[in-house]
């Protein structure tokens, strides 16, 4: 029992959200390489990206933040200390994710703890994303860390 | 994209090629849109001064997608990011250059794959590594084409 996480809360560690499928659309992946500034032929032209290994686009590493995941109760938790961070990401990529694919993703709380930190007690959560494709293979794992402080 | 670099054109300490950004305030709108990501303090400077900051501030994912393109860069068509990790440990306001560096750590064959792993940050105007990170990328050999 800490100063803002429950044992209650605790248990949250481990369940799954409900899977959620989004479509990849081309026109998506255009736009997000657009905005983060990246020319990769890769990410944007589908010509060129055809004379390489792939055989066509594929998506840009993160472009994954905008297929989100099903809301998880850890998102909820009543006691948390109001100001929220973003804390960073760790990732991994096992396949490459190309327009026309549907990708199912399901997140799960990976860890919640408090520590002490220069702005007093801290709630780290950290939240396991699981991005596969629609031949169940797994494309992408994002583990983010939220800071309320 | 430059030529592509092969395993065996990098040793540890070697400096990948740097990727200069120049975000604006347009840019922080744009990536809002194209990831989904609508946290106002982004792009309302009221809200933003409200919750103490000095302004708009970079989507610490927008970070996180410079320094994937500075990985993306630097494996080339033939190579593959397997990992990335990225910590947003300062702020970064639009208007203000910053650049994406790395540099090679180790490297090391296993299971077949020739892979290079590199600690990368994100530096402001000021030299001040805002949004330090690792990276592992999978390169093409020489010697295995």
């Amino acid at each position: 029992m800490g100063k803002y996480i429950s044992d209650e809360d605790k248990k949250l560690i481990g369940i799954e959200s409900k899977p959620i499928t989004h479509d990849v659309e081309r026109g998506d992946l255009r736009l997000f390489a657009q905005a983060i500034g990246d020319p990769n032929p890769l990410f944007n032209d589908e010509k060129q990206a055809r004379k390489t290994r792939f055989g066509g686009m594929i998506a840009p590493p993160t472009y994954v933040r905008l297929l989100m995941p099903q809301q998880l109760p850890s998102m909820d938790l009543p006691n948390l200390p109001k100001r929220l961070l973003d804390g960073g990401s760790e990732w991994e990529f096992f396949q490459p994710i190309r327009p026309g694919d549907r990708i199912t993703v399901i997140a799960s709380l990976a860890d919640l703890r408090e520590t002490e930190g220069r702005m007093g007690t801290m709630v780290v959560r950290v939240t396991e994303v699981k991005y596969s494709n629609q031949f169940d293979e797994l494309c992408t794992i994002q583990r983010m860390t939220l800071l309320n402080y | 994209m430059g030529k592509q670099i092969y395993f065996e054109d990098v040793e540890v300490g070697y400096e990948l090629a740097p990727v200069e950004k120049n975000p604006t305030t347009q840019q922080l709108v744009r990536y809002a849109g194209a990831s989904g990501d609508y946290y106002q303090i982004h792009y309302d400077k009221d809200f933003a001064l409200a919750n103490k900051l000095p302004g708009v501030i970079l989507h610490g994912a927008l970070k996180n997608a410079f320094l994937g393109q500075l990985m993306t860069d630097f494996a080339g068509n033939e190579g593959w990011l397997r990992k990335l990790t990225v910590q947003y440990r300062g702020m970064d306001v639009p208007g203000h250059k910053i650049a994406c560096k790395g540099k090679v750590t180790a490297k090391r064959v296993e299971g077949g794959d020739h892979i290079v792993e590199c600690d990368i940050w994100l530096e402001n105007d000021k030299g001040e590594k805002t949004t330090p990170g690792s990276a592992i990328v999978i390169l093409p050999s020489r010697s295995a084409k």
